[in-house]
This record gives structure tokens, sequence and C-alpha cells, in this order.
């Protein structure tokens, strides 16, 4: 097969922007017709993702792995470097580049019936459209400016689709939250940004990596550059102590959850990492941090996930901890294991979201305590999700097994104390999903909602999405995955499924992810221990875990409320009005007094007003002869 | 006694003194208005002795005094449709009693 011409890698992210330029127009003058803003979109995606592949396959055979297209000039700083829009397309673009657009495809078609009867069918369209351009941008461009202007793009259609249904007050709020909070994050990308390009006079990211560049900056100023990529990083994927976001961006429409909130916007971190590696790994001890507050988040997020009734929220709270664990992948084991991850992760996840879009339609509700029972009427969904589920939880020989035992293997080379974190992480993953999954599918309905399967426009893109959550992790069975990134590297495929079996550590995992599992099983199947008992004994416990660790309370009263509010913007307030309005007041008063004395001398006499004229005329005149 | 250009001078500025003195000191307004149409007389006398005296063959002095005339007679026209105008709603034209506009 031939190479992809450079055009056509252009129109992988310049067809879903043409989709939204095309959309928007059609927003307002055609109200009755709903459906050609989804063909448009849909259709636009679809090629990407059919370019995709393509391209993958070109990244595969090309020179060093590696494509590079030159752009057009965006600016130009006398006496500085031309920031030119270059794409760069490598293994790790070109692999996110096939997960953007297989998911954004999938959750688009599924998104035609799930939105079937929303007024704003059209909007819904173009905002998808836009999300999915700017995502695509920000994989593929070869320079950090681009980069970060493509983040903050995905950061606005984020905005705009939390905040879709803004005739809700949460809703809003919860849309300002995620700005607001990713802003804080974005503002450590800037400042790594503005730290870089005043080093290194440059923000072209493979000039960046090279091992020139980073061993010309010294020691701290890496270090700097590289944790506030990470603060970056950090906002956008939702991990401590910025992850608040993310649970509250579940109130936008669910399939935007699957799609931005679980599978992509929220791995732009991970990819931003993963892109920045070399200088990580120049700089040990940011790589460090990485590890740490993934390791950190993944338990963190997997502890609230035991105790929250909400479908969307477990959800939310499992990506966040799966996140992670993909930071502490790309810590401990490279990119590749991270990228692995997050590969595998992006399809079962979005796959878990559909599900609960699915739940949702026949439900109407997304609290679990109205569920139960599903099974009988909804059993394609049933048994998605549960395939879903299993993959999530770590169960070979399921997509998530293999990320998951790439991580652990890496993590105990590594570092003993993150392997315990990871193990731990396993184990709250796979109870807290099948806590899900138990409380939905099995016992009794428990709700009022007359129940029905969904339609087949939203049961076939998540059978569709079930295969690569089964078997995307085969696909380095043989070595594949980590081939593309690392060299060659391969083994046989029967080997690479059945071999892991033979390591201790695959029985440590699935050990840990079975007990999750049983003790699910036991508490919300058999109740031979009941969840209320649990709740009564380990009382502070679990209040501080309902109470997500206070950190919204942390946030929003201690921070927002009484020291911004009550104290910084009092005291700011104060200035204005006392220091600022005070001195502008005292300068018209000062005026107006002397005004008044002065406008006296004007009593209205035509000839004192000519002589007095006629007076300083003389004057200037003598002035002037005389000087 | 040759008449030179100093005396056209010192008649110019006598004619414009004695209009700049009347327009400051008298109170009826036609009076101020004629003492204004003194000065500009006085100015155009320098114009056009500058013009005979100092610009050989140039008539642009003298051009431009023809130019005076008309707006003089057009400023008059003016002033004096003011004064009727004052006249009208005061019943006498003291320029003391033109006092409003001040503060």
């Amino acid at each position: 097969m031939n190479s992809i011409a450079p055009e056509l890698i252009w129109a992988i992210w310049l067809l879903p922007l043409a989709a939204f330029a095309v959309i928007i127009p059609l927003v307002r003058p055609f109200p009755g017709k709903a459906e050609p803003a989804s063909y448009f979109s849909i259709g636009a995606v679809g090629s990407s993702f059919i370019l995709s592949c393509w391209l993958l396959i070109s990244v595969w055979g090309a020179e060093g792995r590696q494509i590079l297209v030159n752009g057009p000039t965006w600016l130009n700083i006398a006496g500085g470097p031309l920031f030119n829009f270059n794409l760069l397309l490598d293994p790790l673009s070109a692999v996110m580049l096939l997960v953007v657009t297989a998911v954004s495809f999938m959750v688009q078609i599924y998104s035609r019936a799930y939105m079937h009867s929303d007024p704003s069918y059209r909007r819904y369209f173009a905002y998808i459209s836009l999300f999915t351009a700017s995502m695509l941008g920000l994989i593929m461009s070869a320079n950090l400016l681009f980069t970060f202007m493509f983040w903050e793009l995905v950061g606005l259609s984020s905005y705009l689709l939390i905040g879709f249904w803004f005739h809700r007050p949460s809703a809003i709020a919860a849309a300002k939250k995620a700005f607001l909070i990713t802003r804080i994050g974005d503002v450590g990308f800037l400042a790594a940004l503005l730290l870089l390009y005043s080093n290194a006079g440059t923000l072209d990211i493979l000039t960046l990596n090279s091992s020139a560049v980073t061993a010309v900056l010294s020691g701290s100023v890496l270090t700097l550059a590289a944790l506030g990529l990470f603060l970056g990083a950090v906002g956008k994927s939702g991990q401590f102590p910025l992850h608040t976001w993310l649970p509250d961006a579940m109130e936008g429409p669910t399939p935007v959850s699957a799609l931005i909130h679980a599978a992509t916007m929220v791995a732009a971190g991970v990819f931003l990492v993963g892109r920045m590696f070399p200088l990580f790994e120049a700089a040990p001890y940011a790589l460090t941090v990485v590890g740490i507050v993934g390791a950190l988040t993944a338990v963190f997020a997997g502890t609230i996930g035991l105790v929250m009734k909400d479908i969307k929220r477990v959800l939310a709270y499992s990506t966040i901890s799966q996140l992670g664990l993909m930071f502490l992948g790309l810590s401990v084991g490279g990119v590749w294991v991270g990228v692995f991850f997050l590969f595998n992760h992006a399809f079962f996840k979005a796959l878990l979201f559909l599900g609960a879009g699915s739940i949702n339609h026949a439900t109407g509700t997304f609290d679990m305590r109205e569920m139960g029972g599903l099974r009988r009427r909804m059993p394609w969904t049933c048994v998605c999700f549960t395939i879903a589920a299993l993959s999530l939880a770590g169960i070979w020989p399921l997509a998530g097994f293999f990320s998951k035992e790439e991580v652990l293997a890496a993590a105990l080379a590594q570092q003993p104390v993150l392997f315990a974190f990871a193990i731990l992480t396993t184990f709250l993953t796979a109870f807290y999903i099948f806590r899900v999954v138990f409380m939905v599918f099995a016992g009794e309905y428990r709700g009022s909602q007359r129940l029905h399967e969904s339609p087949k426009t939203m049961l076939i893109p998540m059978i569709i999405l079930a295969i690569p959550a089964i078997a995307s992790g085969w696909l380095n069975a043989n070595g594949g995955f980590e081939g593309l990134f690392e060299g060659h590297v391969t083994h046989s495929f029967w080997e690479g499924i059945f071999g892991l079996l033979t390591h201790p550590l695959a029985w440590i995992s699935l050990g840990a992810a079975g007990l999750g599992i049983l003790i699910a099983y036991v508490m919300y199947i058999k109740v031979w221990i009941k969840p209320d008992r649990i709740k009564g004994e380990l009382h502070p416990v679990y209040a501080i875990i309902t109470h997500k660790y206070w950190m919204d309370d942390l946030y929003e009263n201690l921070i927002a409320k009484s020291l911004l509010y009550r104290g910084v913007f009092r005291a700011a307030q104060w200035i204005d009005r006392v220091v600022i309005d005070g001195a502008a007041n005292a300068l018209t008063s000062i005026t107006k007094v002397f005004a008044n004395r002065a406008s006296h001398s004007q009593n209205g006499a035509l000839q004192l007003y000519a002589f007095v004229g006629i007076t300083g005329a003389l004057i200037i005149a003598l002035v002037v002869l005389l000087i | 006694m040759d008449i030179g250009l100093t005396h056209y001078l010192v008649l110019a500025v006598l004619l414009f003194g004695i209009g700049l003195y009347g327009a400051l000191s008298r109170r009826h307004a036609i009076v101020i208005l004629m003492c204004i149409e003194l000065m500009l007389n006085a100015a155009n006398i320098m114009l056009v002795a500058f013009s005979k005296y100092t610009a050989y063959h140039q008539f642009d002095g003298q051009a431009l005094v023809m130019f005076c005339f008309v707006v003089a007679a057009a400023e008059v026209s003016v002033g004096l449709a003011i004064i009727i105008t004052f006249y009208r709603r005061r019943k006498n034209i003291d320029i003391r009693d033109v006092n409003l506009l001040k503060w």
C-alpha cells in the first residue's frame, strides 16, 4: 500500500472542522431538518477514521517511524524562530488518532438515537465535530504552541458540551467548574511553554525532545518545565488535586461523557506527557512526581468510586483512577506502557459510558438504587456492559488485563510501593465496577419505568466497541504494540496471550481483581454482608469517602468562599472603593472648588471679555517681538 | 512733504486705536459695530499701503481688500440682524444688557 499523501493527513483534522463549519450555518435556517447535521458530522469523522488507519500503516512503514508534514507559517517573530503549523506523525500520534476517530465515530452514530428527540440536535453535532477537529489537531501538531492552542480548543468544546443543556443550573455550574479548574492546570502549561521558549528558543517538539536541547537546559529549568507541562496534564486529565471537575462534567449528555470525559480529551494529559517524554526522562524528578501523583490519584479516586450512587459518577471516578494508572505506567514503563493502557481504556470505558446511556434511555435515571434486574429487559446492553466491566477489572483474556499487566510489571521492577498502589487500585476497580453491574443488572427492578431495550442505532456502536474491549489488548500479544514504539519486539501470538499466565504477577493481579468481584458478589447478590452494616461499622471512613475527602468543600467553601471571596476579593473591593475611587473623587472635588471660584470671573460683560482678549493678544505680541 | 508708507501706517494705527477704544467703551451696540468697521478699514488701509510700497506690480494686498469689503458687508448684515432681534426682545440695545453668557 502506498504511503499516505500529505493532503490526506491534513484532511484528517480538517474534515471534522469542515463539518462544524457546515453545520453551524445550518443550525437556524432549517428548523425542521435535523438529520443532515449528523450525516455531515458522522461522514467527516468516518472518513477521518479510515484515513487514520491508512496513516497508522504509513507511519509503520515510514523512515524512522515518523512523518513530518510541513505546513504554513503561523507566526514570524523578528529575530526568533518561525512558528510553522507542521504536523508530526509518529506511532504515538498515529495510535491516538486511531483511538479518537474510532471512538468519536461510534459515539456519534450512537448519539443519533440518544439525542434524537433533543431540540438542539444540530448544535450537538456541531460541537462534537468541533471537539473532534480540535482533538485531532492537538494530537498531530508538531509545535507545542499549536498543541496548546488546540488544548484550549478542546477545553472550550468540553465546556460547551458539559453545559449543553444550559437550562439546567447544575450543568452551567459544572461547565464553569470544568473551565476554571482546568484553567489552573493550563497556567502551568503556559508557564512551561514560556520557560522552554525563553531557554531553548523554540517550541518545536522534536527539537525540544532531542538530546541536544535537553542537555543544554540546566536541571532546574528542565524540571520546572516538565512539572509545568505535567500541571497542565493534571488539570486536563482530572488528576489529584485538580480532579473535582471531572465527576461534575457528567452533567453533559452521556455520549459526550463517553467521548470527551472518558476516552479522548481526558487522555490528552497522558498524551502530552507521552509526547514530551524525552524531556521528562531528562528530568527524573518530574517523572517521579508523575508516577506518585498517578498512583495516589488511582487509589484516591478508586475509593470514592466505591460509594457513589450515580452510575455515571462511579464511571467518572473510575476514569480518574484509570488515568492515574496511565500516568503511573508512563512514569515507570515509558511511553508505550501508558499509551497501551490509554488505547485499551478508551474503548472499554467509552463502551461503559454508552452502556450507562443506554440504561438511562430505558430507566430515565442514573441513580443505581432505582435500577436492578435490567438483564432480562436489556440483554444486549447487559452483555456489552459486562464485557466492558470485565475488561476494566482486568480479567484475562480481555483487553484491560494486558495493559494492566504491563503497568504492574513495570511498577514492580521500578518501585514496589507504586506496585502496591497499583494492585490496590486493581482490587478497588474490580469491586466498584461489579458493584455497578450487580446493582444494575441483577436482582429485581426497583424503579417504576416501563423498560425496553435501546434502539439498534445505539446497540450497534456498543456491539462494535465490545470487539476492541475484548480484543484490543491482543494487539500486543505478539509484541506488535510495543514494537510500534520501541522497534521490533516479537514473540508468537499465542505465547503472548497464554504466556502471561505463567507469571506469578498475573495471578496476583487476577487474584486482586477476582477478590474485588467476589466481595461485590457477596455484598450485592447474596447479601451475606449487608452494605448498610459496613456503612455503620466503618462510619468515619464511609463519611470521608462519601464526602469525596471534602475536596469540593475545600475548594468551594474554604478557598473560593472564605479565602478568595471574603478575604482577597473583599480586600480588593475595599481598595477599589476607598483608594482608587477615593482618589478619583478627591480629584473631582478639588477641581470643582477651583472651578466654582474661577467661573465667577465670567460675568457676562462682553466688553470686558474683548478687553481681556485683546490685552492678552498684545502681551503675546510684545513677548514675541521682544524675545 | 512726500507722503510715504509711514504716513499711511500712522493713519491706520490711529484709526485702529479709535475703533478699538470705541468698541471697548461705548454702550450703544450700533456704535460698537461701527467701531469694528473702523478697525477693519484700518487693516484695509495697511493692506493697500503695503501693497503699493513694498510689493511692486503685485496686487495681492489690493485683491485681499476686496474680499475684506465683502466679509465686512456680510458681517454688518449679520450683526445688524442680531441687534434688531435683540431690540425686539429688550426694547433697547445697551450692550451691558447682553450679559447672559456667564457662569
